[in-house]
């Protein structure tokens, strides 16, 4: 069956349909990941959108289902330039066809998604729809894409009741360590898979307990904690902040998540509180952002954000640079920083962004980029190892100043502002909206 | 970390001569990196023994020497140039084992010279079995589990603790025999216990068997700051077990989730960061097919054929990047030369698919096993971008010029479902075509993956393409189905054969529907950000990125394809020179070319590149968008050649020599009318197509005659035949593919070869010199030894050589390059053969002359004189040193191959030897070849009837120089009786010892065979000559060689310091 793009700026692209018959209307982007589509899908990040995935095969291994990193898929479309007839993996549990159909995301194949990709850097993030109707007017369409907001997303995506994620009390249980998987036979035949290899070595949060704020939390986030031996508390959004302090969590980790930060005016007024106490804050993407609005920053929308598995972010700390897996469309405003409040500790290598911060005097640090990966780059998982060693101080009572690590950071900033100019002609930046 | 300061000198070694598996991937590497490290100022200082290269260019580096790669020489030259540092990586494993053995001998450090980029430790780390094997255990990074076991009670332990299958290799014997996979104990202990008994140390190594896993490669970068990206992730379609250099490959990997992506790509950047790798590395994988199992396989801590395989497919430039590392720059400090906003610590997004498959010398080594085993046998490969990998496939397999367009060029619709079964089990370059195949006989996608252990992921893409084929034989050819065909990159012929109609009718209904190649850019970032480099592949179906540009007057430059014998780098180095002459001249220049290893596809090197294969339709698709000026075909062998008539079709002016005179060359008849007015003898001779017309023609001639194909290159199919019974041995041969041009008969004349190229402006020629051949007519040239200057030939026949390439040059009216043989026989000489074109020998003459005769070439195809341009016309002054180039073959990796030298052209590469006199000249070239003599001075010689003369007296000379002389019964008796001392040794099939003996003992320098005349269908000599080979024994097949070496050996004798030349000062 024909179905159709249509670009809240006239453009119209004619493809196939796949997945969910129905029409949608959302904002569209673009994910350069090569491999992970599945944990694309399944990223609440990406509530209110259509996403293009700009690599041009897509369902190769189809969907395993044990790889997603929610309950569902979130995209509102899929927008890809061939799917694979025949899917070939031996985890494989569905095709992606199923996957959309299944759960009722629509979608659009065999268009020029590369064209697509080039329109939306060019002119930036915009409105779009799929559809299989062939409208022969335009107009009737395009101010209903003009109009479309993906408002309060985060309360869509966040968990209706706060759970409990185990903490791994044998490293065996987070399957084998990465390199030491063995295909065994007999089990194979029996028809059991064997566990997705882990890179965590040692159990080095045991006895933690972390309080996961669920913004549209990836899956990956709270196993990746829980792996490393705490045990974490997943909050719905909404979440007072007296609610969670009841529960003495040793850490507060504030997720990801999708939608404009300044949506989350109440979320917002609860990490101030958590600011004000003495518990270590480790966030990510969404929560990062929160973060720096509850503590008098600004956030604007990137002209077409980033969204991929090859980003450098650079630690300001060490010079290092590590590859990232990213998929945001707002960025905290380093210009307007207050230094005194908090000192960048990342920057984004190619556009000179902000990839994260450092509060000064506080306990409380956090990224921009996706520690947890899934998909992408697993370069970073570090930092949750670096969350579990601030807990660790403070609960041994010693006072931490995240930004202490950046102490020296002052002249590092300067170099990160030239870096910015560098590309100021680049600049990945739109208007705040 | 900004630049070194103390680096400033730097020695950069090359890799040699081109030899299946160090190809010209390595002048594209080692020319990148040296522009690279030039651009910030320092100095480089070049070695190389390989003159066809670009970066033995004196604008590539400052100082160039072509001198044979081995430590002493490259002693000299530390002691003579003094740099401050040397840069190993570059050169392939031969320019690494180099670096090593300069630090180890701790001559580096004696002379203050730092070994750049990754250090001797991490070197040894990487390369030293036990080292790395040890250090991926510490590491815990799974290597193959192995062991050296004595007993076969050993044996069934380990193999306990690893599991079945494994696979066993005896210790030392010859070719593996012995050896085999063990599925289950009984197994193991039959083939144990066999192996025990036949090694001679009675060692067997058992390992852990991972035959039909997935091989995956991931290309890694990292920087003195400990930075690392992966570029790159590729796999192999043909599993484990064919080495990557003969695997159909594909970028990135397809039939990984992320979590398998991600597990090796994180345990890449693991090995690389413990090894401390400051560079490039190439680290590949074996996973399991059904599980997360993987095995290390080998870390390459250097650039190699992937990395360059990768730098094309994604756009990111590994060993420019890698230069600047080893200067001290971090990847966050280099710009990323594509977009130039990005920096280098970026990780490549690709927004297509990529294909590589190799180009095997099968059709060149026609006795040779077509198996494709771990000994890599490609000589060259060609890739291709596409957006769906059936069009990669389609546009990979017409780019191998092997007369395969589609998945039917090879018919195996002959055998049954079951034959086909058996047939799925022979692991060879046409395994593509018999899946295929299977599929169309209704093979399931999943008993074919049971037997190839290819993923059905890519079995599935293979009939997508049957079916494809099937629709268009039996449907309607609706412009729908058309425009899919052509998304599979279909081409327009294969559409007409297919569907019944012709290709003029195909290509109209394509441009009467709008269903046109659209070109998309390469940019390393899928799009994320504007990109600044016109590098292009086409597709079909969206909107094309590529825009016609105006302004410049536009010229289109035709590469050579895949690299293959007879058609090697020469004819890269001659389009690059040729592009930058043509951009000197104020041209915007357009390449066309499909050869990931080349320095012409890089993409800085023409203002437009497109990765495009080199036929006619591809070709016209360009030339719909572009709309050149003119194209120029002169340059770029005979896949350029071959595109003429079709470029002229297209309405596009051929610059330079015309097509028509071309043909004037090539054809029979017009050529003899051509000789006929300029007064030029030649060998008499005729043309046919059929073996009756043949033995004709060489009845009416005499015996012995020449048999060959026109318009090839590399003296395809040519030999000297000396019966009825071999011209219909090979017009069958020949014959065997369809030819489209008559088949020519000539007189077999003996005497010495010689070799021009020349300028020609259309009234005037330049001839920078003439080369003479060490070996007689009919040893192909390609693989005779050429000398400059001529050495052996008077003014007189300098002087007709003069006269008749000048006056061939103007009836043929050539502007631009002209390459002619001629044979000289006393006063006489006779022409062989005339190419209006480049030749092999183009880039060698013009280094040793010093006259740039590309460049020259390109401005007189633009309308300069040869005297505008600063010379006087005619045979330019001879030099006052020699520059002899040596041939170099590959033999030891081809299994089966027959070695002796004949009119078919056989080397894979070549390498030069220069110095002041004659023999010092011969010897350096022995030596760059890899003939470094003496050894153990024990010698076998055995050699045909008509060459005993000779064999007496180089005989006498080798006695001379304390050799001992083995030699087959009636070789032996003629020497004894002429009083050169020789022992008769027994032939193979009598009783020990045997020639067969002497050779395993690994105590002989060298064996001189001369095979009977024509196809030497002899076991003993064949087997003689291949166990030489395999053993590592150098063979020489003709007296002229033979006198050769030993008057190099007797120089040797005389003095053992060899002078350096610097190439860029002639």
């Amino acid at each position: 069956m024909k179905a159709f793009l249509i670009l809240e700026d006239g453009t119209v692209f004619a493809g196939t349909h796949i997945g969910a018959e129905k029409e949608v209307i959302s904002e569209i982007v673009f994910n350069t990941s090569m491999a992970g589509y599945l944990e694309v899908l399944t990223d609440p990040s990406y509530a209110g959108q259509a996403v293009c995935m700009t690599y041009p095969l897509i369902g190769n291994y189809g969907v395993c289902l044990e790889d997603m990193e929610s309950l569902k898929p979130w995209p509102d479309g899929f927008i890809v330039r061939e799917l694979s007839r025949r899917p070939s993996n031996f985890r494989c549990d569905i095709s992606i066809q199923q996957f959309l159909e299944e759960n009722g995301v629509p979608g659009i194949a065999g268009i020029d998604t590369r064209a697509l990709t080039q329109i939306l850097r060019e002119k930036g993030t915009m409105n779009g729809m799929i559809t299989t109707k062939e409208y022969e007017n335009l107009e009737e369409v395009l101010p209903k894409l003009k109009a479309y907001t993906t408002g309060k997303v985060v309360e869509k995506v966040t968990c209706k009741e706060k759970y409990v994620v185990n903490a791994t009390t044998d490293l065996s249980e987070n399957g084998p360590i990465s390199g030491s998987a063995k295909f065994d036979k007999a089990k194979w035949s029996a028809g059991e898979r064997e566990k997705k290899p882990s890179l965590v070595k040692e159990l080095n949060g045991a006895g933690l307990k972390v309080a996961l704020m669920d913004f549209g939390a990836k899956a990956n986030i709270a196993k990746s904690l829980a792996a490393r031996g705490c045990q974490v508390t997943v909050y719905p959004a909404l979440t007072t902040a007296e609610e969670v302090l009841r529960d003495a969590p040793d850490g507060i980790m504030l997720s990801n998540g999708p939608g404009d930060p300044k949506e989350c005016t109440s979320i917002i007024q609860e990490i101030k509180k958590l600011y004000h106490t003495e518990v270590p804050i480790f966030a990510i993407c969404l929560g990062h952002q929160l973060m720096s609005l509850a503590t008098g920053a600004d956030t604007y929308k990137l002209k077409y954000g980033h969204r991929g598995g090859n980003h450098p972010v650079k630690d300001l700390a060490t010079g290092r640079v590590y590859i990232s897996s990213q998929n945001h469309g707002y960025v905290v405003d380093v210009e307007k920083l207050d230094r005194t409040v908090a000192i960048p500790a990342f920057c984004n290598v190619n556009d000179g962004t902000n990839e994260g911060l450092a509060y000064v005097g506080k306990n409380v640090f956090t990224v921009q980029f996706h520690p947890e990966a899934c998909p992408g780059p697993q370069d970073s998982g570090y930092l949750f190892d670096r969350f579990i060693d601030m807990m660790k101080r403070a609960k041994a009572g010693e006072k931490v100043d995240a930004a202490a690590l950046y102490g020296n950071a002052q002249g590092e900033t300067e170099s990160e502002s030239t870096q910015g100019e560098k590309v100021d002609a680049d600049k990945n930046e739109g208007e705040v909206r | 970390m900004p630049k070194n300061p103390n680096v400033k000198r730097v020695m950069v070694i090359g890799s040699g001569p081109i030899v299946i598996g160090q190809a010209a991937e390595f002048d594209y590497a080692g020319t990148q990196a040296c522009r690279s490290l030039k651009e910030e100022g320092v100095e480089v200082i070049l070695v190389n023994s390989n003159p066809a290269t670009i970066m033995t260019d004196r604008d590539i580096a400052d100082k160039v020497y072509i001198e044979p790669l081995t430590v002493k020489v490259l002693e000299q030259i530390i002691e003579k140039e003094q740099p401050d540092s040397i840069l190993p990586t570059l050169g392939g494993q031969a320019g690494l084992n180099l670096g090593m053995e300069l630090e180890e001998s701790g001559f580096l450090a004696e002379h203050h010279v730092t070994l750049l980029g990754t250090t001797a430790a991490t070197i040894r780390n990487a390369e030293g079995r036990q080292e790395f094997k040890d250090l991926m255990e510490r590491i815990g990074e799974p290597c193959a589990a192995s062991k050296v076991v004595e007993t076969v009670e050993d044996g069934i332990a380990f193999t306990d603790t690893i599991g079945y299958p494994v696979v066993l290799r005896p210790a030392y014997t010859l070719g593996g025999s012995g050896g085999g996979i063990a599925h289950n104990q009984t197994e193991l202990e039959e083939i144990l216990e066999n192996g025990l008994r036949l090694s001679r140390v009675g060692q067997v190594l058992v390992e852990r068997c991972i035959a039909g896993w997935k091989e995956i490669e991931y290309e890694v970068m990292r920087d003195s700051a400990g930075n690392c990206i992966t570029v790159c992730n590729m796999e192999n379609i043909d599993p484990v077990g064919v080495h990557t250099g003969d695997s159909i490959v594909v970028a990135p990997s397809q039939t990984l989730s992320d979590k398998e992506y991600q597990m090796l790509r994180t345990s890449a950047l693991k090995i690389i960061s413990e090894l401390q790798i400051t560079g490039g590395c190439n680290v590949q994988f074996a996973l399991h097919p059904t599980s997360f199992e993987y095995c290390v396989i080998e870390v390459n801590p250097r650039v190699s054929r992937s990395s360059a395989l990768a730098s094309k497919a994604t756009g990111y430039p590994i060993a420019k990047v890698a230069a600047k590392i080893a200067l001290g720059y971090t990847l966050d400090e280099i710009k990323n030369a594509i977009t130039k906003k990005t920096y280098a610590s970026f990780e490549p997004a690709l927004d297509y698919c990529v294909v590589k498959i190799p180009r095997l010398p099968f059709d060149k080594f026609i006795t040779a096993k077509r198996t494709l085993t771990t000994q890599m046998k490609a000589t060259g490969e060609v890739m291709s971008i596409c957006d769906n990998f059936e069009g990669a496939l389609m546009k990979a397999i017409r780019s191998l010029e092997q007369h395969v367009d589609c998945l039917r060029s090879y018919d195996f619709s002959a055998l049954s479902a079951d034959e086909l079964r058996e047939r799925l089990k022979v692991v060879d370059d046409q395994r593509i075509w018999v899946i295929a195949e299977a599929l169309r006989k209704g093979i399931s996608e999943e008993e074919i993956n049971e037997i190839t252990k290819i993923d059905i992921w890519f079995i599935d893409k293979i009939a997508i393409l049957t079916e494809m084929e099937h629709a268009l034989e039996t449907e309607e050819l609706t412009p729908e189905l058309l425009a899919e065909a052509k998304r599979m990159e279909f081409p327009d012929n294969v559409i007409a054969r297919l569907s019944g109609k012709k290709e003029s009718e195909i290509t109209a209904l394509r441009y009467e529907n709008g269903i046109r190649a659209v070109y998309k850019m390469v940019d390393t970032c899928a799009a994320e950000f504007e990109a600044h480099t016109p590098y292009y592949y086409s597709v079909y179906g969206g909107f094309c990125e590529a825009k016609r540009t105006s302004g410049k007057k536009k010229v289109l430059v035709l590469g050579s394809g895949p690299i293959r014998i007879g058609q090697g780098i020469e004819f890269d180095y001659c389009s690059v020179h040729a592009t930058w002459a043509f951009a000197k001249a104020g041209y915007e220049t357009i390449i066309i070319n499909n050869n990931p290893e080349t320095v012409s596809t890089d993409f800085d090197i023409a203002d437009k590149l497109y990765f495009e294969p080199l036929t006619i339709e591809d070709v016209r698709s360009i030339v719909d968008i572009e709309k050149p000026d003119g194209a120029v075909v002169q340059f770029g062998g005979q896949t350029a050649i071959k595109l003429t008539q079709g470029l002229m079709e297209m309405g596009v002016p051929i610059l330079g020599t015309q097509a028509k005179d071309v043909d004037a060359a090539e054809d029979r008849e017009l050529f003899d009318e051509i000789l006929e007015q300029t007064k030029i003898p030649r060998a008499a001779g005729g043309t046919v197509y059929t073996a009756e017309e043949a033995k004709e023609v060489a009845n009416r001639l005499g015996y012995p005659v020449l048999v060959r194909p026109s318009y090839v290159l590399g003296g395809q199919g040519m030999q000297i035949a000396i019966s009825d019974a071999e011209i219909e041995e090979f017009m069958a041969v020949i014959n065997r593919i369809a030819q489209d041009h008559p088949i020519l008969v000539d007189k077999y004349l003996m005497g010495k070869e010689v070799e021009v190229d020349a300028v020609c402006d259309g009234c005037e020629i330049l001839i920078p010199g003439i080369m003479e051949h060490i070996e007689r007519t009919g040893v192909h040239s390609g693989d005779s030894i050429s000398v400059y200057p001529a050495h052996t030939i008077g003014k007189l026949i300098k002087d007709k050589i003069t006269d008749y390439t000048e006056k061939l040059a103007k009836a043929l009216h050539v502007k631009g390059l002209i390459n002619i043989q001629f044979i000289a026989i006393g006063e006489d000489v006779y022409v062989i053969e005339v190419n209006p074109r480049s030749s092999r020998t183009v880039p060698y003459i013009s280094k040793v002359t010093g006259i740039p005769i590309v460049d020259l070439a390109t401005e007189v195809i633009l309308g300069k004189t040869i005297r505008e341009l600063g010379y006087e016309p005619g045979l330019q002054p001879e030099a006052k040193y020699y520059a002899i180039k040596m041939p170099v073959f590959s033999f030891e990796k081809i299994r089966g191959a027959e070695i002796s030298l004949g009119p078919e052209m056989k080397s894979t590469g070549e390498c030069l030897g220069i110095a002041k006199t004659f023999n010092e000249a011969l010897y350096k070239a022995f030596l760059g070849s890899g003939v470094n003599l003496p050894k153990y001075r024990n010698m076998i010689m055995t050699v045909k009837d008509a060459d005993k003369g000779e064999a007496i007296e180089i005989g006498r000379r080798f006695e001379k120089l304390g050799y001992t002389i083995y030699a087959t019964r009636s070789t032996a008796a003629a020497l004894n009786e002429a009083g050169v001392k020789a022992r008769k040794v027994n032939k193979i099939s009598q009783e020990s010892p045997t020639v067969m003996d002497l050779i395993l003992g690994h105590k002989i320098d060298v064996v001189i065979d001369t095979p009977t005349q024509g196809r030497d269908k002899h076991r003993d000599g064949f087997l003689i000559r291949r166990t030489s080979i395999e053993t590592g024994v150098n063979v020489i097949t003709a007296m002229d060689t033979a006198r050769a070496l030993v008057s190099s050996l007797e120089n040797k004798e005389q003095s053992e310091k060899l002078e350096l030349v610097d190439v860029a000062k002639l």
